[in-house]
């Protein structure tokens, strides 16, 4: 099958990227779409051209790694599903094709298709974690988990870090993303000591790294690969309520006693 | 020593307000008195439908409240602030967190009605000042303005073709506005629940479509001589 495809090529974050054409008159519909474009960078390759720059890992759509807009939709037009795991069988013969990197100031472009996604990472850093004494494991079910909890803290916790919700986004909000992460750690026993401050930081850090706020349009929750819900965006917005009438935030250098 | 800081109120206030959550928490709140407001709004305006009579009496049974009118006044101006504040400020949030738009973008979810809010919102606000100036302080209406006559300054309003036309355009657009708007402010608030937003969601569209149509037909009935 053949595919044509426009590609925004951009050098670096600073430079302008503009759009180019490209036609694969050899796709089938058996390769991935990682794959496609595999084939393309390699004649691109042969004939001396700079190939294009996508992100990817794992190619199993675990990893997070992937993900581009294809006409318009983050990770293209099957539900469910990243970039990497799409096939070229739901596309058509002659099938044009618009490819653009996901667009934020929070994600500045890399190169091509590929963004800068560490905001996510700086997120995470301040308040996305539970603090644990590592030594020996603790006794099997040693600390019971309420069954209905630990489902919605795994539903929360299939989140992959892909940026598709802030792609899809019409106000660029980060907001499934992080509510995702507070819904998985705040919903475990584990999780609530620092339930609290993981909210308020979380939330403070992607107010400041520049990312949209949320209108409650739903576009990220269709177009998440993993199916992260926005009702996990109304936990993060009362734990963060909470959070803010409650939290009393530690003073550095402090000492017990 | 404990190594626990308090923040002071107001520093709390600021870093509430401060966070993308926090302004659309300030942006639901005002957004419920407002629209509870429009409601009960119309309710009473529709006893137009009733007489002369009627709505004038209601008028004054308004204008008797005396404090607790001032109260009520003090309460939507403030909502109404604080909604038009956080609205512009999430506005110009949003252009900044998006740099540079897609060459090609598209809405799998996204309502129409969610997507134009930041239109719906600033018309309905410049309608609610002529609105004001129309019924409310007079100047709109010039010379034909009866204080305290509501019913004459109603008929003699909406008979103006453009005034019409300029009250149903707002109100359809303030229909649209609350047929996102009143979901959208429970999810701000952080109400989701799978056994209630989908109910949420029809009481929204249908708190829409009552306002629409309840203050639509006020104007259309004096444009088309329903009510004289
Ligand atoms: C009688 C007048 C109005 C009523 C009843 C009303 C009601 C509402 C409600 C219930 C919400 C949902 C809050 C939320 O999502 O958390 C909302 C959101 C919003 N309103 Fe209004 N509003 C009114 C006037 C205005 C005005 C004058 C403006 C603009 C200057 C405006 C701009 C907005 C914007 C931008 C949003 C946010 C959209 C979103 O987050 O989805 N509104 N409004
Ligand atoms: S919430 Fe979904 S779309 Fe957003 S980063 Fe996680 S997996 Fe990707
Ligand atoms: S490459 Fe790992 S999810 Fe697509």
């Amino acid at each position: 099958m053949k595919i044509i495809l426009n590609i925004w090529r951009q050098q670096n974050a600073t430079s302008a990227g503009r759009m180019v054409r490209y036609e694969v008159p050899n796709a089938n519909e058996h390769m991935s779409f990682l794959e496609m474009l595999d084939v393309l960078n390699e004649e691109l390759t042969r004939k001396g051209e700079d190939p294009v720059t996508f992100e990817h890992d794992c190619r199993e759509g675990i990893c997070g790694c992937c993900g581009f807009m294809i006409d318009g939709v983050p990770h293209g037009p099957q539900r469910g599903t990243t970039v990497c795991q799409l096939h070229m069988r739901h596309f058509h013969d002659g099938d044009e094709l618009w490819l653009e990197p996901f667009r934020a100031k929070a994600f500045p472009v890399i190169k091509d298709l590929m963004v800068d996604r560490s905001a996510f990472d700086r997120i995470i850093a301040s308040g996305g974690f539970i603090s644990v004494n590592t030594g020996s494991a603790p006794d099997g079910n040693a600390l019971p988990v309420i069954k209905k909890c630990s489902d919605m803290a795994m539903d929360a916790a299939a989140c992959i870090g892909c940026g598709a919700c802030v792609a899809s986004c019409p106000n660029a909000s980060a907001s499934l993303f992080v509510s995702a992460k507070i819904s998985h750690l705040g919903q475990l026993p584990q999780g609530q000591a620092e339930r609290d401050r993981r909210a308020s930081r979380m939330v403070l850090k992607m107010t400041d790294e520049g990312f949209g706020y949320c209108t409650n349009t739903g576009e990220c929750e269709a177009v998440c690969p993993k199916g992260i819900k926005i009702e996990n965006i109304a936990r993060m917005h009362r734990d963060y309520i909470k959070a803010s009438a409650t939290f009393r935030e530690e003073t550095s250098g402090g000492g017990a006693g | 020593m404990s190594s626990i800081a308090v923040n002071s109120g107001l520093n709390r206030t600021a870093t509430f307000y401060h966070s993308v959550v926090g302004k659309k928490v300030v942006m639901a709140v005002s957004g419920f008195v407002l629209s509870g407001f429009v409601l009960g709004h119309m309710f009473g305006n529709l006893q137009l439908f009733q007489g002369r009579e009627k709505l004038n009496h209601y008028a004054e049974m308004l204008q008797s409240l005396g404090g607790l009118l001032w109260f009520a006044r003090f309460v939507l101006l403030s909502a109404a602030v604080l909604h038009i504040t956080a609205a512009f400020q999430l506005w110009r949030l949003k252009n900044e967190a998006r740099p540079q738009a897609y060459v090609k973008k598209a809405h799998i979810a996204t309502s129409y009605a969610a997507r134009t809010m930041i239109w719906s919102g600033p018309i309905v606000g410049a309608f609610l000042v002529y609105h004001i100036l129309h019924f409310t302080t007079g100047q709109a209406l010039g010379d034909q303005f009866i204080k305290g006559d509501v019913y004459h300054n109603v008929i003699v309003g909406f008979q103006n073709p453009a005034a019409s036309f300029f009250y149903i355009i707002a109100n359809i657009l303030l229909a649209i506005h609350l047929y996102h708007g009143v979901w959208s402010m429970f999810q701000s608030l952080g109400v989701n629940h799978p056994k209630y937003t989908p109910k949420l969601k029809t009481l929204a569209k249908v708190y829409g479509w009552v306002i629409g149509i309840g203050n639509v037909s006020m104007p259309l009935a004096v444009l088309v001589g329903l009510v004289k």
